[in-house]
Formats: structure tokens, C-alpha cells, sequence
């Protein structure tokens, strides 16, 4: 069919297709219907046209970076052997950003289901390039998966924008070796967390705390989440900027302290200097995600058995609070042809008990779903590399503390490229953080007005 | 003294413009002759044009047609909430009051006035070594000049990255074991000399092997008349072969000047190693990848990058009229 359906409303498009048998053409525009503006979800589909969808003769294309997921996507087609799903890696993260909004720009070439990290949700709906999946059965899903990850994927409307895939709840890596060495306890507050860095970089000058990477905003948006930060509010073309509210500035004056102070460090994270560094003992603790364990691991093999985990230091004594880093969901692309067949499949794929299980088991993935995060198979794994600890009931516990009304703006890619330039500098170069911070805004709000929106905050 | 012939010089001239009216008529008969030839009603002019039209397809559609769709752009503004209005040379005005842009050009200038010097003279000093006939294993001591060229830019920026390393690096290691200062490649005051050190090691070989090619096709006459004369190799290297490698100096400046100026891919690898340092406005090309793919203003990013490309016309005409100035002089 050579109209391009985006084009096109719902009803414009239906009564192009109405005589048409094409079920799927017709569930194009259902799908369609629920822009930014609507807040009605459009009609259910018929359980008969899923049947029928699901029967039909169909190729999905896939754009993924995770790797080896034909295994997952064999478990599916067991089931579905009518449905095909061409796996096409785009590269990892904003290379496959870019190659998706190019594709959209061009009105072709766009796949029907792609891999969106939970931060990058907002960046692409805005734009009207998701696929709600309500009328596909999205609600009566929200009660599988950990309520974060449920309000990452919920729009300001409640659109279901994507089906979460795997998570990062953020904990603390730490050398128990460095520690008893040098007498340092776990910290359970950010203030013994400070504490403990000075007492440790007193006793050896080569060795910090741990390094804050100056390149690494997901990072600092993690510890902006746990401490009840607020720097996104989107509705529609309003957006809420404060990325350097009274929580953010909290955070700001802590780190920009200890980093003023020479006692951490800020090298940027994934260099060969920074694994050089988890190596060899330059770091005590690493500030990852859940799925930091696993990557260590397999990055730092000559550390095994020194490394154990913990939660986040936190900001009053006896709290229970974290962010997310990392993770991703499977979305239904705006203008595939066939979107019962791609969101019934995003579906499979993640809530499916083999599937889910499989992710972790093959590529290591922290769930989203609460029944596997309540397994006693997964939460019960003892990890040789930290001297048999259950770092998995951990993280799931972690897991439990992350606040769920976290939200992203609709354009990532710039805040993450500001704090780089101001924020991240700052680090670098060990200047005033909080000055730093109050840059990030202001240079944010011009962009945000700039581009259209109309800023608060 | 008097030369007494047989023909006097009025004889001389009648014949001489004899001869030129009869070669002119016998082209004119050819050339007639020719145009008869030729069939189809099609020219020889235009089958000319058949010939070039390969190029000139491939020439208007990847070249120029980008291009006027980018100026096209780059007269408009898209907004993520409100479309796409057209701002006439909105964007231009924007440019011009652009410290970040402005911040760029300066630095790749300056880039441009530390590294080229540097890099054309050992470019000068390896051809003239190698064609001076003095070296043994000339041919190798060729080939490992040139090979850093062949090398991806991007491994190239990795494998400097890693040299760099101020923690782990070999050298940063080799400064601990001798217990000297550990040397900052990476900080913002060495930056641009770290990143015109790996310029310099990919693209020395590159100019070499243009010079060295224009110092083989001086005539060996020269070089004979002048042993004759008694000049030794550096005379000889001094007045013949430096005066004769002039244009092929001056292509080798030129490329300079466009490299320099869209410097691009060093600085973006290393980015990476010092976000600190090199941030997203580096130089005036990253900049431009940076609104375009980060900030979606391909409108501003297209703008941008007209400019920079005015620059470059500017720094290129600027370089050639001082150059052949100095010429005359």
C-alpha cells in the first residue's frame, strides 16, 4: 500500500479503507488515534481480530541491540509460526536513535518494533512515533511488572508507550577487601559515605572512594531520582525544567564538595583507563545499576571474590530510596502495517515466563517483572564472583525502592549533551559543581523554549 | 658584422605568412571535413558532454543537490512544538552572534597555525631525505612514513587515546618508573597540542609522498648543471628543489586548511577520554554533528556548516595571496 498510514488521521484513514477486508490496515488507525492530545484510549481490539492477526501470513521487523535475541524470539515463533521477525541491529543506543528518526523523517525504511531505553520514551513520543498500545491489552498488564518500570512506559495521559524489557536499579559495588584493609565501613548514609571517603584517600592517596564519570549523565540522573529530584514535568508541549531544584542542588554541593576536595574521582566511565582503574583497586565502589554485577564480572575477572553489594547510601538514616540506570522496553513503531501482530509480540516477548527467564539467564538482564523478581531461582543465585553473596535479592530489593513517578523530557539527547558540557565539566575539571548545575538549566530552558515548549521552572 | 643571404627579409616574411595562411586553410578543410564525419546530427561538443556525463550526474546528485538542499534548509527553523517556519538568513544572524561557533573557527585556527607548520616541514624534510639517494632501505624508511596514513583515523585517535592514558597509559607508566611528573596530555592546555601530534603522524606521510612525487619530475639536467657549477646537495636541495616543489607545497597548504578547519573525527574519538575538555561545540564541525543529531536543529546545523564552509573559501584565498605575494616580492 503506497499511502503512507501516519499521514493520514484515523478517520481519513479508515474511510480510505473501509471497504477493505485489511484488519490490520484498520488497527493501524486505532493505534494512530491516540496522539499527544487524545486522552481516550482508542478502541479495544476484538480478541477475533488477534486471533485472526495472529494467523496471518506476517514478517515483523525487529531493531534491537540486544544480543542473541532470536533465542527469546524462537520461544515466540514456537507459538506463532505464521509470524516472522527479522532481527536487525542498529547499533547500541544513539546510533539506533538516529538511524530510527531518520527512517521517520524519511516516511519509510521505519521498523515495527524497535528498543527504546526507558529515558528516551518522551524523546520519541512527542514526536507521535509510538504506538499506544492500550488497545492492544497494555492495562491489564500493569500489574506484572514492577510499578517504576509500569509509570517509565506510562505517558502524561496514560498511553502505554512500550513494554518494559529489563531494568537498572541503582546499588553500590564496593571492595570489601579495600574496606577491611582500611578499616572503612559500609556506608549506610551519604554522610558516612563522606566520611569514608576522606578516611580512605587519607590513608592512600591512590586509592578513592569511588569515581563519578564525567560523562556519564544516566548516572547522575539515578542519584537525581534518589534523592527526590524532580527535573522533568511533561504535559503535552508543557514542559516542568528544573533540573537544578532543591533536591538536585543537594546533591549538587555533596559531590561538588568531595570532588573539590580531591576525594573521589571523575574519570569518564567505559575507557580503558576507568577499567584499568576497577582493576586495580583505584576505585572502592562503583555506583551502578543492577545489572552492573554481571558486567563486572565479566570486565574485572581479576577482582573476583573481593567485590560485594549494597544499596545506595542513603539521604536520612533508615531511608529506603534509589533510581534507575539503564534498561530498556520493546516499542510498536508509528506507521507499521501490521500493529496487532508487533505489539501481541513486544508482549510475548516480555511478559512471557520462558522469555522473561530467558533474558536473564542468556544475556544477564535485571528483570521487570515482578514474578521473576520474586523467584526463588533468580533471587536465590549465589554469584561466585562475590564470594556466593545473593547480589540478585539485592538488587530485586533495590528494586522495590525506586520512586515511581520519575519522568524524562522530550529531549533527552540535549539535557545529556548540557550536563556534559556543564555539570560534567564541572567534575572534570573539579570546579563549583552547583554553579555547573545552575548552567544545565539555564542552558536547557533556552533550548526547551527554542524549540517551542512552554517552560516552567 | 653583416650576413649576406640569398633571400631578403621581405622575401623571409612573405614566405612565413604564406606558409601560416596554408596551414590555416588546410585546419579549416579538416576541421570541415570532421563536422562532416561526425553523424547523427550530434556534435562534437556534445558528445563530449556524454563522456563528462557520468560524472556530472554523480556530481549533481551527491554534490550539488545536497547542497542546495542544506542552503535550502538552513532558511528555515523546526521546532519540536510548533513545525517548521521559514526564517530567511535567521539562522546566519544567529551564527554570527554564536560565541560557541565563533569559540570553534578561533580554535581550529589556531590549530591550523601550530600544526600545519610543523607537519609540511617534516613532510619537506622526509622527501628531501628520501630523494636525496643518501639513505639505505630509503624504500622502507618510505613506506613506514606513509603507513600511519593508511590507518583508520579512527583507530588512529583510539590507539593515541590509549598512549595518552594519564593513569595507565605507557607513557604516564614510564614517567612513574623514572618518577618524573606524570606529562597531562590530556588537560585542557595540552589538548590541542595532543590532538596536532596525531594530525601530524597520520597526514606527514600523506604530503610526503606528494612532495616526494614532485621532486622526481624535476629534470635531471638540472641537477647536472648545477654539480657543474659546483653546488653541493643542500645548495642544490635549497635553489632547485624547494623553489620546484612550490605548487605542490602550496596543494599540500591548501589541504591543510580544509583538514584543519573541518577537523572532525580526532577530536570526537577523544572526546571520550576527556569530556572535560572537548566539549560539544570542540571545533565548528563537531558543533554542527552535535545540533544536528543532539539537538535536532538540523536547520541551525546546516546553516553552520555553510559558514564554516565560507571560512574555509576565506582561509584557503587568504593563504593563496599571501603565499604568491611573497612570491613577487
Amino acid at each position: 500500500m503506497p499511502i503512507s498510514t501516519r499521514r493520514f488521521s484515523r478517520r481519513n484513514l479508515l474511510s480510505v479503507v473501509s471497504a477493505s477486508a485489511l484488519a490490520g490496515v484498520a488497527a493501524t488507525a486505532c493505534g494512530g488515534a491516540s496522539g499527544q492530545n487524545s486522552t481516550a484510549p482508542g478502541a479495544p481490539v476484538s480478541q477475533s481480530d488477534i486471533d485472526k492477526a495472529m494467523k496471518t501470513a506476517t514478517t515483523l521487523t525487529f531493531w534491537t541491540w540486544v544480543p542473541d535475541i532470536s533465542k527469546e524470539v524462537d520461544v515466540f515463533r514456537q507459538k506463532y509460526p505464521a509470524i516472522k521477525v527479522n532481527v536487525v541491529n542498529p547499533g547500541q543506543g544513539t546510533p539506533a536513535y538516529t538511524k530510527l528518526r531518520t527512517a521517520l523523517k524519511a516516511g519509510k525504511g521505519a521498523p515495527d518494533l524497535a528498543q527504546i531505553e526507558y529515558q528516551y520514551i518522551p524523546t520519541f513520543s512527542i514526536t507521535k512515533s509510538l504506538v499506544d498500545l492500550r488497545p492492544y491489552g497494555a492495562d491489564a498488564l500493569k500489574s506484572t511488572f514492577v510499578d517504576w518500570a509500569w509509570g517509565q512506559v506510562t505517558g502524561a495521559n496514560g498511553e502505554v508507550w512500550g513494554y518494559p524489557q529489563d531494568t537498572g536499579p541503582m546499588g553500590m559495588l564496593y571492595r570489601a577487601d579495600i574496606f577491611a584493609q582500611y578499616g572503612v565501613g559500609v556506608p549506610k548514609t551519604w554522610d558516612e559515605f563522606a566520611a569514608a571517603a576522606q578516611k580512605l584517600h587519607a590513608a592512600n592517596p591512590s586509592v578513592y572512594l569511588t569515581n563519578l564519570a564525567d560523562n556519564e549523565a544516566g548516572v547522575w540522573h539515578g542519584l537525581q531520582w534518589q534523592v527526590g529530584a524532580k527535573p522533568y514535568t511533561v504535559n503535552g508541549t508543557k514542559v516542568g525544567l528544573d533540573v537544578n531544584d532543591e533536591a538536585s542542588k543537594k546533591l549538587a554541593s555533596f559531590w561538588g564538595s568531595l570532588n573539590q576536595r580531591g576525594l573521589i574521582s571523575a574519570d569518564p566511565d567505559f575507557t580503558d583507563g576507568w577499567y584499568q582503574g576497577l582493576e586495580k583497586g583505584k576505585y572502592a565502589t562503583w555506583l551502578t545499576a543492577a545489572w552492573g554485577p554481571v558486567f563486572l564480572s565479566g570486565s574485572a575477572k581479576s577482582t573476583a571474590g573481593k567485590w560485594r553489594a549494597a544499596p545506595l547510601p542513603q539521604w536520612s538514616a533508615g531511608a529506603n530510596a534509589s533510581g534507575n540506570w539503564g534498561g530498556s522496553t520493546t516499542a510498536v513503531v508509528q506507521g507499521t502495517k501490521n500493529p496487532i501482530a508487533a505489539a501481541k509480540f513486544a508482549e510475548f516477548l516480555n511478559t512471557d515466563p520462558t522469555t522473561t527467564k530467558m533474558f536473564n539467564t542468556e544475556q544477564s538482564f535485571f528483570p521487570a517483572t515482578k514474578a521473576l523478581l520474586a523467584d526463588p531461582s533468580f533471587i536465590g543465585q549465589q554469584a561466585s564472583f562475590y564470594s556466593g553473596q545473593t547480589v540478585n535479592k539485592v538488587f530485586a530489593d533495590i528494586s522495590d525502592s525506586v520512586d515511581t513517578s520519575f519522568q524524562w523530557p522530550p529531549f533527552l539527547d540535549e539535557s545529556v549533551n548540557d550536563w556534559t558540557d556543564t555539570v560534567g565539566k564541572a567534575l572534570g575539571d573539579r570546579t563549583d559543581l552547583s554553579a555547573a548545575a545552575g548552567q544545565w538549566q539555564s542552558r536547557l530552558a533556552t533550548y526547551a523554549k527554542a524549540q517551542g515548549f512552554q517552560v516552567q521552572g | 658584422m653583416t650576413i649576406t643571404t640569398g633571400t631578403s627579409p621581405a622575401q623571409i616574411q612573405a614566405a612565413g605568412r604564406q606558409r601560416w595562411t596554408k596551414r590555416r586553410r588546410r585546419s579549416e578543410r579538416q576541421r570541415r571535413s570532421e563536422r562532416r564525419r561526425s553523424t547523427g546530427g550530434v556534435s562534437q561538443a556534445n558528445r563530449g558532454y556524454l563522456f563528462v556525463a557520468p560524472f556530472l550526474i554523480f556530481f549533481l546528485g551527491l554534490f550539488l543537490l545536497p547542497l542546495l538542499y542544506a542552503a535550502y534548509l538552513s532558511l528555515f527553523r523546526e521546532r519540536l512544538v510548533g513545525g517548521t517556519t521559514f526564517v530567511g538568513l535567521g539562522n546566519y544572524a544567529r551564527a554570527f552572534g554564536d560565541d560557541r561557533l565563533i569559540g570553534g573557527v578561533l580554535r581550529v585556527a589556531r590549530f591550523f597555525l601550530l600544526q600545519v607548520p610543523i607537519m609540511l616541514g617534516l613532510a619537506l624534510l622526509a622527501a628531501l631525505a628520501i630523494d636525496s639517494g643518501l639513505l639505505r632501505l630509503s624504500k622502507v624508511f618510505r613506506l613506514s612514513i606513509f603507513v600511519p596514513y593508511a590507518v583508520p583515523s579512527a583507530v588512529a585517535a583510539l590507539m593515541w587515546g590509549y598512549l595518552y592514558g594519564p593513569d595507565y597509559g605507557p607513557f604516564a607508566q614510564l614517567a612513574h618508573r623514572i618518577g618524573t611528573g606524570v606529562p597531562q596530555f590530556l588537560t585542557a592546555s595540552h589538548m590541542l597540542g595532543s590532538l596536532a601530534n596525531i594530525v601530524t603522524w597520520e597526514f606527514t606521510g600523506y604530503d610526503m609522498i606528494i612532495l616526494y612525487a614532485a621532486l622526481r619530475s624535476i629534470p635531471q639536467d638540472l641537477y647536472e648543471a648545477a654539480a657543474v657549477d659546483g653546488a653541493g646537495a643542500w645548495r642544490i636541495a635549497w635553489s632547485i628543489k624547494i623553489p620546484a616543489l612550490r605548487p605542490a607545497l602550496l596543494l599540500c597548504l591548501l589541504f591543510s586548511v580544509i583538514g584543519s578547519f573541518q577537523l572532525f573525527t580526532e577530536p570526537n574519538l577523544v572526546q571520550r577520554l576527556a569530556p572535560n575538555v572537548i566539549d560539544s561545540a570542540y571545533t565548528p564541525n563537531l558543533y554542527a554533528y552535535s545540533l544536528a543529531f543532539t539537538s535536532q536543529d538540523v536547520n541551525y546545523a546546516a546553516a553552520v556548516s555553510f559558514l564554516l564552509g565560507l571560512v574555509i573559501v576565506v582561509a584557503s584565498y587568504v593563504v593563496l595571496f599571501a603565499t604568491s605575494r611573497r612570491a613577487r616580492s
